[in-house]
């Protein structure tokens, strides 16, 4: 078909373009670089800047490469954030989402993709518009529940809100998945007497494994990165979650330039951590999951 | 992907499903019944996080209400009709325009370049190694946590002490703009992070779509003398039209939605000059303690989102069929 589209303008055209590839192939790799360069000369800053005594900075500028190995910026960050305690803070409350969201979304993909419940297009439709919802639409009621029942300042109001959030896409995913699953794997099981439950952790759970992973670090990554939600019901130091413990500091005095790098280098650590740790696993689950 | 799968999931609802009748239900327990217990965590979550509170909002649109133990005052449409008198309230959607441009127009135009040279040519010349790396590279800003981009570009674009100033006047320049501090410059910058924030997503979506086209349709146009652009235009756009949809919905959702970018980076100002309407919502909830006009502003944001995303999905629909109609 997209060959029937093209006119063939013969061997003048291609004797052209193979002229051309000598030079121009060098140029749009100095270009494709060059964007790559654009999308990292901020982190080099960052990197630059995060060791650089506060007057070093003021005498030589961002660009210079710093005089000594400065590391009070770090320490500063550090102690003044309790870093440590952000940190757990962020990885307790994701960790419980991935886990928690992921088990719902497959609950609820089993009864639509497998059980193919009565009225599934809706429910899928109804957690379909659930993503598309604006977080400010439902804050400020989540806000006043919360601390109706005790949850207000608790990372368990924000780990139940982001579990629900999250497994609304994770429903609509999976469901789609399930709904191809295999007939004759479900039926050799029922046959063998299997109960739903069994079928669900024997049959269904080994052979969507590859997706649920994919899922839990999709719904790790993306709690972690929120910043809405936990702005507004996170409301004291102690359990505030990194990016929002970062951004409170904004405007501080202490936010010298090196503090600030400081701040933005040890934020994003654990998340580039985490995204190469997972990157395989990522790749891979998104492949088998398309091949399938 | 996802939409491509649903769809899938659709039609073959639609065959093995019965025909919803009169005559289905007298049978005795269908066999979807049983499946009914794994819904009920989902049902109850869904309704407590997303159903009631969304009703509550509704509801709390149509008062007057300070917050807190302040009484509740019922006035109808009022927050609605007030908002349409609101100066700042068009002005932040307005704003939301420049959101789109900033994380979907710009972001999916040149990823799809992007994708299609590493792809088609740099992949095939250079070896897909370096693709692979440049891809990478794009992919970064993607995977910090957009406040903490956020807390970076700030003190970057910072008049006095940031990194782009301070190397403005080492070079001479007397009065380096206030790049997120006056309101002329305030949107070109933030629409410059976004940019930078955004570019990767499609980059990568995009290439793993052109992973899935039948090589031979590139062989076949290279033999016929097609250069990069004809076969950009020939193969790459309409083969992998279906992420683009994908892309473009999911980014314009997110960039009507946008609220930590704008939050970090200006607060909605200056003069409300990158105000959105997720931060005017947030404003007016609890900084205004005008509660209930929030409630509207989130509202007005949840129809406006809904709308446009049917939009785009009808777009999908129709582009589809006239596919399948060739």
């Amino acid at each position: 078909m997209a060959t029937a589209t093209l006119p063939a303008p013969a061997a003048a055209a291609k004797n052209r373009s193979r002229h051309h590839r000598g030079t121009a192939r060098w140029v749009v790799l100095a270009l494709a670089v060059l964007v790559a360069v654009a999308m990292l000369v901020p982190f080099l800053i960052m990197l630059l800047n995060a060791f650089k005594s506060p007057a070093d900075y003021s005498q030589n500028g961002p660009l210079s490469f710093p005089h000594e190995f400065y590391t009070e910026g770090v320490k500063n960050f550090w102690t003044r954030v309790n870093f440590p305690q952000k940190l757990v803070n962020s990885i307790w409350i994701s960790g419980a989402v991935a886990i928690a969201g992921t088990l719902l979304s497959l609950f609820n993909a089993y009864a639509i993709g497998v059980g193919r419940v009565k009225g599934r297009l809706w429910i899928v439709t109804l957690f379909l518009l659930a993503t598309m919802l604006p977080q400010e639409a439902l804050i400020y009621p989540l806000f006043t529940m919360a601390s109706d029942v005790g949850l207000s300042n608790s990372p368990w109001s924000v780990i139940i809100i982001f579990t629900v959030i999250q497994s609304a896409f994770g429903t609509y995913l999976l469901s789609s998945v399930l709904g191809t699953f295999p007939k004759a794997l479900l039926e050799a099981a029922a046959l063998d007497g299997a109960s739903r439950w069994q079928v669900l952790w024997k049959v269904v759970f080994p052979v969507v494994r590859p997706t649920l992973s994919v899922l839990m670090i999709f719904f790790f990554i993306w709690t972690w990165n929120e910043f809405f939600i936990p702005l507004v019901m996170l409301t004291t130091n102690d359990t505030q979650t990194i990016p929002v413990a970062l951004a409170s500091l904004q405007g501080d005095r202490m936010m010298d330039a090196p503090t600030t790098n400081a701040g933005a280098l040890v934020s994003l650590v654990p998340a580039v951590i985490f995204f190469l740790l997972f990157q395989r696993t990522l790749t891979r689950g998104v492949t088998a999951g398309s091949v399938k | 992907m996802t939409l491509e799968s649903l769809e899938r999931a659709d039609g073959a609802s639609t065959t093995a499903s019965p025909p919803a009748g009169p005559t289905r239900p007298r049978r005795s327990r269908p066999g979807w019944v049983p499946y009914l217990p794994y819904l009920i965590p989902g049902a109850v979550g869904f309704a407590v996080v997303i159903g009631i509170p969304f009703v509550q909002n509704v509801i709390l649109s149509f008062q007057k209400w300070k917050g807190g133990m302040a009484p509740h005052h019922w006035v109808g449409l009022e927050n609605y009709t007030n908002l349409l008198a609101d100066e700042q309230f068009w002005t932040s959607f307005r704003n939301s325009i420049s959101m789109i441009v900033a994380m979907v127009v710009v972001p999916t135009l040149i990823g799809l370049v992007l994708a299609s040279v590493l792809f088609d040519y740099l992949g095939k010349t250079f070896g897909s190694r370096s693709a692979a790396v440049l891809r990478a590279t794009y992919y970064l800003p993607q995977i910090l946590p957009v406040a903490v981009a956020g807390v970076l570009w700030n003190w970057i674009l910072n008049a006095q002490t940031g990194a782009v100033n301070e190397v403005l006047r080492s070079w001479g320049v007397e009065n380096p703009p206030n790049w997120l501090g006056s309101p002329t410059t305030a949107m070109p910058s933030v629409m410059l992070v976004l940019v930078w924030v955004q570019i990767g997503y499609p980059v990568v979506v995009f290439m793993s779509a052109l992973q899935r086209v039948d090589p031979e349709l590139y062989e076949a146009a290279e033999l016929d003398g097609a250069g990069w652009w004809r076969r950009f235009k020939a193969i790459t756009i309409p083969q992998i039209r279906p992420e683009t949809f994908v892309v473009v919905l999911t980014c314009t959702v997110a960039a009507l939605k946008v609220f930590g970018p704008i939050y970090v980076l200006t607060r909605g100002g200056p003069e409300s000059s990158t105000l959105v309407p997720s931060y005017y919502s947030y404003l007016n909830f609890f900084d205004k303690s005008k509660v209930g006009y929030g409630a509207a502003v989130a509202n007005v944001l949840t129809l406006v989102i809904v709308i446009v995303a049917a939009l785009i999905l009808i777009m999908q629909a129709r582009y589809e069929r006239r596919e399948e109609g060739r």
